[in-house]
């Protein structure tokens, strides 16, 4: 599935026309972006949460050369699915 | 960021839409996300990241506190990836000229459930 793909769905199901569609489906990624750049945690219920972990540097090394270096700290994304996603992606489970 | 401070900004950008509409196709995005994934469909989003659906065996845990053995069942966890341009954007780091993303060099973020 792509972004062609939901807009297509939406086209489908909520009957606006396929340029507002596109323009909509395009705005709610960009909107997402810009609010986890500026490392703000996103919460989408029903979904899940898009959170920014800091990570402190830490030693690493080259797996080629052996050689140790440092990975620098950084800040990175990670998704946390909500009980709602896990259950529609396991149907028919208890609990 | 909620669900609805998103909806909001979509009206907002919108004006010829009403909130509800706003309301409408923000929940039409993930349900429809919702929905390739719980037919197993990755979904990629180019500049966003990816989305996919991992099987995982059944194994033997152990409840933590009191040490007894549990089984866990086989299960499907959906995975995210993160593209390569909003991995730099959360880093702070700028794109270079010309950008494009291909999302090939991204990292895994796994969640292992439970």
């Amino acid at each position: 599935m792509t972004k062609a793909d939901i807009v297509e769905n939406i086209y489908e199901k909520v009957g606006f026309s396929k340029k507002e569609a596109t323009d909509v489906v395009e705005s709610i990624f960009e909107l997402l972006k810009g609010h986890l750049q500026q490392g703000e945690k996103v919460k989408i219920s029903g979904f899940g949460n898009f959170i920014i972990n800091a990570k402190r540097p830490r030693k690493g090394r080259n797996p080629q050369t052996g050689e140790e270096i440092i990975i620098s700290g950084r800040r990175v994304l990670s998704f946390k699915p909500s009980p709602v996603l896990k259950k529609s992606i396991n149907p028919g489970e208890l609990s | 960021m909620t669900k609805r401070d998103l909806i909001e900004e979509v009206a907002q950008q919108y004006p010829r839409f009403s909130r509800r509409e706003a309301e409408v196709m923000v929940n039409a995005v993930f349900d429809s996300m919702t929905e390739a994934l719980a037919k197993g469909e990755r979904i990629e989003i180019r500049g966003f990241g990816s989305f996919m659906v991992k099987q995982r065996t059944a194994r033997e845990g152990r409840n933590p506190r009191t040490g007894a053995i549990v089984s866990v069942a086989a299960k499907r966890v959906p995975l995210f990836k993160v593209g390569k341009e909003l991995r730099l954007r959360v880093d702070g780091q700028t794109l270079p000229d010309g950008f494009l993303d291909d999302d090939d060099e991204t990292e895994v973020a796994e969640e292992h459930g439970e």
